[in-house]
């Protein structure tokens, strides 16, 4: 038995509010091949009484937190929160698959999920034009974990500084002192990890006088610009917030980052769930892109609101789910071969990840190159 | 001979809803022993017959000069026991109310304290009581001819109907045509009449009648005046007219729901998405389309019981047009599969049930979930959605997809609020003045509404509220006459230095400087008696009649005598 108070849950999660239209479940890029299904699940927790059993409800961890769900729900509810809070309680009776046990007690040691040494949160930057965060220095770069740590990711990180060596743009990094962001560790159900995280981060900010942020991954911009104000509420250190695609929009836009080079190549953009469908960014990551000289940019039919999640994200890069199937990268892979481009861009980590996993695996990647924002654009300076 | 009081006090049950928290008996034995009450009783319903028969008896015998009620909110009273002590002879405006229901009994858990509570409401109306002053209810004449703002069908009935009655009325609208919304149909539920022929006999009978000026083109720029004389100012072109009314009736209607705010319908990149809107265009056209329509998608609720968008409310027509439109398609198409995705179907109205049977036996197939995006397929496109029935995820390829678009109010609605000073309800319609009983008045007198500028309505609704609109409209007209507040602010001259403060913040353009006196002076016709003025004027030279500071004070000083009330209740 795997009990939660049902009626306090509702209340908690607003789900009395839920009419049970099916807009979340009908769009959700996960209950078509599992059994993850918002709406029914929903109704479940509100027809139980006063106690709902877990117990055995393994879809629960297909979710990718993609929030389509939220994003559709005309009653705003948000079932993306709702099964993350389930997964919270799973985790608080102390069953943890044994994956992300691991993930986590390397988070809570060494400052990343990846089980990778602290000291070692640095190499990447070797020899790079890259700067310590110092008080006089205005904007923080936040690199996190896997741009970090994983060889394919690394060069993103490398791109992006030596694009903006070629820029004024005073900002500085933290080294091996840098720490994840948490954002996995909290969909992945271990909130108590997560408000740690929040509340070290918060004093560690603080003190460095920290105002202005900027992060390679979408899921770190979405942790310091959502979950940490509402973590911490009251005690919330404020800060500018930004992804780097917006930095880097806003320098073209000012004129402070030019290309000599140029990109002859058709490229179609995949927009990651943390950057569009959470927080809204369509916009800068396209303008970037097109402002690139030579670079034609066709859209695939799924993109923006509608864009098809990876299925990186939620804890899925540790946990399988039930579904070890198709991927939707695949799907994904797909599409992008449909729109004739050369290039699928993307400005993620998981989504780099999964997108290039699935080009391999598809045999495509003769045809298609999966690649950074950053990538890209450091290729035309 | 020096005034004095003779109060009746008199405490209303409402049936339990006072008197089972509070203690009534106790209230008025405590009222009894109030300076210059003469008698206080209790009674079970005060604004029945024979609770008015009660204070009109108690007037005559025991000579009464104040009377105080403690019962309801004197919203909802008021004019009653003011009609009530003027037929026993009394000034109305020598009666107080205090609200012991909506500020005490239904809003406390019924303890001692609440009994206390109504104590204390009960003195405080009664200090104020032994200070009223009779005030005079003046009569001003209506200028016999009304005003309809918006040219849909609830306008014209609206106008046809003042006009119908004998009384001249202008029809002012702002585009070039007349019909509204209902000119963009093609076929009306649940008829299936052409909207057409409705639409024509109605325009006809506007334009050609003799008493109605219409003026198309035209916008409405200012209104001056007040109930019964009402002066508004037209503008078309580049010409300004003044039209005369005792009345005014907004019909603007509302704008459809813009469903590129959805962009995960593909409304606007998909050709195959249309509106229902357009729909009926293609229907009026005869439904030229490229390719004959295999399958049909209909969507539901594009826009509406959203909070999303911001529109909670439901549209109330999308179920009944989308039906329509399904009926349409399956007799115009016997081959084409039509899919209605909906959350609820209301159909509510007169024949509406009927009419959603025949679409289904017609072979229309109702399918219950709110698709959550459209996509995408070769020639084709895809509705996702989940059957909430089968409780699966759906991929429904379409050829044609139909967004049933709600109502949205009009983005207008704020400059004509602003322009006669109506209010406007949080999802942005215009505000009646209640919601229950009084849903054609608005809370300026002699300013009605009609149809869907007032919230979502069917054709056959908005001509019931325009035809009960003007039947409003005209009690005015017919009347010839209408009582001014008399609860009107005066200028204590000795006071006043003509700074001219209070005219600044007057909404009712009631206020300015007297040219010989150096004083403001006030319009006893065009005063609300809001008190505006009251609280701005720098050297308290402003009281309003009836609710005078020393009124005030009295009912505060009362409340304040820690000898009379503990401290702190426990």
């Amino acid at each position: 038995m795997l009990q939660i108070e049902s009626r306090q849950f509702a209340q908690e999660y607003k789900l009395f509010a839920c009419i049970q239209c099916g807009k979340c479940t009908g769009g959700c890029p996960m209950a078509a091949k599992t059994k993850l299904n918002p709406r029914n699940l929903i109704y479940r927790v509100l027809i139980a009484g006063n106690g709902f059993d877990l117990e055995g409800r393994e879809e629960l961890w297909d979710c990718t937190t993609c929030n389509t769900c939220a994003s559709r729900c005309p009653k705003q509810v948000n079932p993306m929160e709702a099964v993350i809070a389930m997964r919270s309680a799973i985790v608080e009776k102390g069953r943890v698959h044994p994956n992300v046990k691991t993930a986590l007690e390397s988070t809570f040691r060494h400052g990343n999920p990846l089980t990778m040494p602290r000291e070692d949160r640095n190499l990447w930057a070797d020899g790079l034009p890259i700067k310590p965060f110092e008080e006089s220095t205005e904007y923080l770069y936040f690199v996190g974990c896997t741009p970090s740590y994983d060889p394919r990711i690394q060069k993103v990180a490398q791109a992006l500084v030596r694009l903006l060596a070629t820029t004024p743009l005073n900002y500085g990094y933290l080294g091996s002192e840098e720490s994840c962001c948490g954002s996995e560790v909290r969909r992945l159900g271990e909130a108590g990890l997560f408000e740690m995280i929040v509340e070290d981060t918060t004093e560690l900010y603080k003190n460095l006088g920290v105002s202005k942020m900027f992060t390679t991954s979408p899921h770190c911009f979405n942790a310091y610009k959502n979950d940490f104000p509402a973590v911490a509420g009251e005690k919330s250190h404020p800060m500018q917030v930004q992804h780097y695609t917006q930095v880097l929009a806003s320098l073209i836009e000012r004129g402070e980052l030019k290309f000599s080079g140029s990109l002859e190549k058709t490229i179609t953009y995949h927009d990651p769930c943390y950057l569009g469908k959470h927080n809204g960014v369509f916009d800068e990551p396209r303008e970037v892109l097109s402002s690139i000289p030579g670079v034609n940019l066709v859209e695939m039919d799924r993109s923006r609101e509608k864009s098809l999640c990876c299925e990186g994200g939620g804890g899925r890069m540790w946990l399988e789910g039930t579904n070890p199937g198709t991927r939707l990268a695949q799907q994904r892979i797909q599409e992008a071969l449909d729109t004739g481009a050369q290039v699928l861009a993307t400005a993620c980590p998981f989504c780099l990840a999964t997108l290039d996993e699935a080009v391999k695996h598809l045999n495509a990647d003769d045809k298609l190159q999966v690649m950074d924002i950053a990538e890209l654009a450091a290729q035309a300076i | 001979m020096a005034f004095t009081p003779r109060v009746g006090v008199y405490i209303c049950h409402c049936g339990i809803n006072i008197s089972a928290t509070v203690d009534v008996a106790a209230v008025a034995e405590y009222a009894a022993s109030l300076p210059g009450v003469v008698v206080a009783r209790a009674y079970t319903y005060m604004c029945s017959e024979p609770g008015q028969s009660l204070i009109k008896t108690d007037i005559t015998e025991l000579g009464l000069n104040r009377v105080v009620v403690a019962s309801c909110s004197p919203r909802m009273h008021e004019p009653t026991f003011r009609a009530t002590v003027s037929d026993a002879g009394m000034n109305p405006y020598c009666f107080e109310m205090a609200n012991i229901r909506e500020q005490c009994s239904w809003v406390h858990p019924g303890e001692a304290a609440t009994t206390l509570k109504a104590k204390q409401l009960v003195a405080s109306a009664v200090a104020k009581a032994t200070l009223l002053q009779p005030l005079e209810v003046r009569q001003v004449p209506v200028t016999p001819s009304g005003l309809v703002i918006g040219g849909g069908v609830a306008g014209l009935q609206a106008v046809l109907d003042i006009a119908d009655a004998g009384y001249p009325a202008t029809l002012v609208e702002r585009s070039g045509a007349l019909g509204g919304n209902v000119a963009q149909l093609y076929r009306v539920f649940p008829t299936l009449e052409p909207a057409v022929e409705l639409l024509n006999s109605l325009v006809e009978r506007v334009t050609s009648h003799p008493r109605i000026t219409v003026m198309t083109g035209a916008e409405v720029t200012a209104v001056g005046g007040y109930v019964g004389n009402f002066k508004v100012q037209v503008r078309r072109n580049d010409e300004v007219v003044e039209v005369p009314a005792g009345a005014i009736i907004v019909a603007t209607g509302f704008e459809p729901f813009d469903p590129h705010r959805k962009p995960e319908l593909g409304y606007g990149a998909y050709p195959q998405v249309i509106t229902t809107l357009e729909f009926e265009r293609l229907e009026a056209q005869d439904f030229t389309l490229a390719i004959e329509p295999k399958r049909v998608v209909f969507i539901q609720c594009v826009g509406s019981r959203d909070q999303e968008v911001g529109n909670s409310y439901c549209s109330r027509v999308c179920c009944m047009v989308t039906a329509k439109q399904a009926r349409l398609v399956r007799q115009r198409f016997p081959k084409a599969d039509v899919n209605v995705f909906y959350m609820d179907v209301r159909a509510y109205g007169k024949g509406f049930e009927e009419f959603y049977d025949k679409a289904r036996e017609e072979g229309v197939i109702y399918r219950r979930g709110n698709p959550s995006e459209i996509i995408r397929r070769g020639e084709r496109v895809v509705v996702r959605a989940e059957d909430t029935l089968l409780g699966e995820q759906v991929e429904v390829e379409a050829d044609l997809v139909v967004l049933a678009v709600g109502m949205r109010p009009r983005a207008d609605n704020e400059v004509i609020a602003g322009l006669l000073k109506l209010a406007r309800s949080a999802d942005g319609f215009l505000l009646e003045a209640h919601p229950k009983l009084r849903p054609v008045d608005t809370a300026v007198a002699g300013v009605f509404l009609a149809g869907a500028c007032q919230g979502p309505k069917d054709t056959s609704e908005s001509i019931i509220q325009a035809r009960a609109a003007s039947a409003a409209a005209m009690t005015l007209l017919m009347r010839g006459q209408v009582q001014v507040e008399a609860a009107t602010s005066f200028i204590d001259e000795e006071l006043c230095a003509g700074c001219g403060q209070c005219a600044l913040v007057c909404s009712f353009s009631a206020l300015s400087l007297h040219p010989i006196r150096g004083k403001m002076t006030v319009n006893q016709v065009l005063c609300q008696g809001c008190g505006s003025c009251a609280v701005t004027c720098p050297s308290g030279a402003i009281n309003v009649h009836h609710f005078t500071f020393e009124q005030f004070m009295a009912q505060v000083d009362v409340l304040s005598d820690v000898t009379t009330w503990p401290v702190s209740v426990s």
